[in-house]
């Protein structure tokens, strides 16, 4: 990692913070723990000891799939009279972007000389990520994973036991990814001593947010180098969704220098931006446009809480956003205003879904679909089939004529609920799913 | 122990070593209601309590095993608020020192702006004698001493079977009213039997001269003298009591219950104080878990 890019992150040092975001907010009985991975994790993937980094790009290569492409998405160029492009996380194993950080913990676990991996996941893609990692390097592996994310993800639940992992549901509040994550930290403070865990985003307490954005970085490094091949010079505007924001911090790590280019982190809208603080719930997972500052997790950062401190039930049809946090180090940069935070609801995410289907032969995770139809949004006009000489909405000069996309993952997990949730709606992208029914 | 009484600055510490072997008792503000609240703790007070905390419940209780999180959850169903917290504090009148057992974010987020000060100057003012926060370790615990220190509580930090080392030594020195020593790894949750990492915490902390209490799986009388008898100044008790508060047909039935348990933990610490007959000193080596 090069100490040009430390400076930009706000990193203020030891107890790893960004600006005010961070910390180490945890039981005591952690620490110690917290300690041995930040030593580790500055030994092996800071310094490359005993050929930590070659190993884990090795493998990232033969068992993942790197480098992913960035490929020139033709008809979205067309629709949105700029180029735009996408990178194809979607194609890497497992089939979205979380393998980058699963495989890269695992790997450290084996390193630390741990014997026994535990996780928690949303969509299950990181479970899943985890679960792959985990047989790959043959470690014992337990995953948790709320209760209604079990319901509506089960393709990754038969994907995780397919590989060997255990998968234990969480019946607590929303049953989603807030509930897995206090289930995992508790088991962790049981095993601590042989177990690691490994958070699934740039979440979490120091060293995890530096952690998995370092081992996310390889996306935002591969699309500097992959552009400047193909467009000879680097975006106008880089795009990614953020639920905990490991996708959105890997895709802009690179970019963080680079003032002209700018960062756009989309978050889930869900149904509306209110939160009905009685119910102690948000329809959205908008927490960097709607959150306010508190300590989750194990960290500082932004968070959809009550106004008495009492963290919110998030919402979002995508359950790998459905989060009342984000990770610090975005709080950070949207509070500096390098990250423009945005953000769209169900329905435009649903419309970004079939639209990248349609058009590209594309499926994309309703994460990422998020980020599709922010670009829907953002790119105006020219979008409604009006004629090409109409002037560009305003909007347009914010993304500028070169746009990187981050697809972070596959839609194939999504089927089931895009199919339920289109049927509600009347989508000007989606195809008629009533056939789907006969 | 000479006759002369010690001038103690805190009541935290004064209520632990007055009381010798203390019994420090925990309960969920809120669990079912916080009427019920204020006569359980007037029940757990009668019983022998030296010290009681009360949770202010949180959504987020990852420090908590199961019997703690459904407390916190059916005292937030409830609508237990800090505000209604604090009042329920206002209206005790107990022998036994109160403490306020709750999570970070809490704290930051009582008042306009997050800052702890606004909490930590109500507590001191509904009267209670310190702070207790399983997720605030000792590195980011600054903010929040400084405010304690400057309104006369306690902030408690809690020592777990993997604090060693210089990191221990470190705590220790800032403990101020007693080091609540983490009987097990894990969460909090009634056990059947005292961990053998209970025995090699005690060991390790003979010798700092701090009140010492220890808790997470306590559940009996026995529990308790075994402990005392190992070395620990104290007991804490809570997963046990929630058990009986959820248990029990009627709120009247609870308090009778609460106050016969307390009793009961109380004797069985006093019994584990009178096996203790050899100096510290010479205690045998722990046994091995
Ligand atoms: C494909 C995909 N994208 C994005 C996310 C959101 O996570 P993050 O914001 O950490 O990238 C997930 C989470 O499961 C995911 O599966």
């Amino acid at each position: 990692m090069s100490t040009e890019r430390e400076h930009d992150d706000g990193d203020s040092g030891r107890t790893g913070t960004f600006g005010d975001y961070g910390g180490q907010y945890v039981p005591e009985a952690l620490m110690p723990a917290l300690q041995e991975l930040e030593d580790a994790y500055e030994r092996y993937v800071l310094e490359n000891e005993d050929g930590f980094m070659d190993e884990f790009r090795e493998r990232m290569r033969d068992f993942g799939g790197r480098p992913t492409p960035l490929q020139r998405a033709d008809r979205l160029s067309e629709r949105y009279d700029r180029e735009v492009y996408l990178k194809r996380e979607d194609l890497l194993h497992g089939g979205a972007h979380k393998l980058n950080n699963a495989l890269g913990q695992v790997l450290l676990a084996k390193y630390m000389g741990k014997e026994r991996i535990i996780a928690e996941t949303g969509a299950g893609q990181h479970g899943t990520a985890t679960a792959m990692a985990a047989a790959h390097l043959d470690m014992p592996c337990e995953i948790y994973m709320g209760r209604t994310d079990v319901n509506r993800q089960r393709p990754n639940v038969y994907r995780m036991r397919m590989n060997g992992a255990e998968v234990t549901p969480v019946e607590a509040g929303s049953a989603t990814l807030k509930e897995a994550i206090n289930e995992t930290m508790r088991d962790w403070a049981t095993t601590v001593e042989r177990t690691h865990y490994v958070i699934g985003s740039v979440v979490g307490p120091h060293p995890f947010p530096k952690m998995v954005r370092d081992f996310q970085a390889v996306i935002g490094d591969e699309i500097r180098e992959q552009i400047r091949e193909t467009a000879g010079r680097l975006p106008d505007s880089v795009v990614a969704c953020a639920g905990g924001g490991s996708n959105t911090m890997g895709t802009f790590h690179a970019f963080v220098p680079d003032e002209d280019v700018d960062l756009v982190a989309v978050e889930a809208g869900g149904s509306s931006l209110e939160i009905d603080e009685a119910e102690g719930l948000a329809p959205n997972s908008a927490t960097l446009s709607t959150g306010t500052d508190g300590v989750l997790h194990g960290a500082m950062t932004k968070l959809l809480q009550a106004g008495d401190g009492q963290i919110v039930e998030s919402h979002s049809v995508s359950a790998g956003l459905d989060y009342a946090g984000v990770g610090p180090e975005l709080s950070h940069l949207v509070e500096t205003g390098r990250v423009t935070p945005a953000n769209v609801d169900d329905e435009a995410a649903l419309d970004g879904f079939h639209r990248l289907s349609r058009l590209e032969g594309i499926i994309p995770a309703l994460e990422s679909s998020h980020a599709l139809g922010y670009l829907e949004r953002a790119a105006g006009t020219a979008a409604d089939g009006a004629s090409g000489d109409e002037p560009r909405a305003e909007a347009n000069d914010e993304l500028g004529d070169l746009v990187v996309v981050n697809v972070s993952g596959r839609g194939d997990k999504d089927l089931e609920t895009v199919l339920e949730e289109t049927e509600k709606r009347d989508l000007e992208a989606a195809p008629d799913v009533e056939v789907f029914d006969q | 122990m000479s006759d002369e009484p010690t001038e103690y600055d805190s009541d935290v510490e004064a209520a632990i070593r007055e009381n010798h072997p203390a019994l420090i008792t925990y309960i969920t503000a809120g669990d079912p209601s916080l009427e019920d609240t204020e006569a359980y703790v007037e029940a757990l007070d009668r019983g022998g309590s030296d010290l009681i905390e009360l949770g202010l419940p949180f959504s987020e209780p990852i420090a908590e095993g199961r019997t703690i999180q459904d407390a916190i959850n059916r005292a937030l169903a409830a609508g237990t608020t800090p505000e209604g917290f604090f009042e329920l504090v206002d209206d005790l009148e107990t022998e036994a020192p109160l403490l306020v057992m709750t999570y970070y974010n809490m704290i930051l987020q009582y008042g306009d702006e997050p800052d702890v000060r606004p909490f930590v100057e109500r507590a001191a003012e509904a009267g209670l004698s310190g702070i207790i926060v399983p997720d605030l370790p000792a590195e980011e615990a600054e903010p929040l001493r400084r405010a304690c220190d400057d309104n006369g509580l306690d902030l408690v930090f809690i020592i777990a079977p993997t604090t060693e080392g210089e990191r221990l030594d470190r705590i220790m020195s800032h403990v101020s009213g007693f080091a609540y020593v983490q009987a097990r790894l894990g969460t909090t949750g009634a056990r059947e039997n005292v961990s053998g990492a209970t025995h090699e915490s005690l060991e390790r902390l003979s010798e700092y001269d701090v009140p010492k209490a220890v808790g997470f799986g306590v559940s009996t009388g026995d529990h308790a003298a075994e402990i005392v008898e190992a070395g620990a100044d104290g007991v804490i008790v809570g997963s046990a009591l929630v058990d009986i508060v959820a248990s029990s047909e009627t709120p009247e039935a609870a308090v009778d219950r609460l106050e016969a348990k307390a009793r009961e933990l109380k004797r069985g610490a006093r019994r584990g104080a009178e096996t203790v007959t050899i100096d510290p000193e010479d205690a045998p080596e722990p046994e091995q878990p």
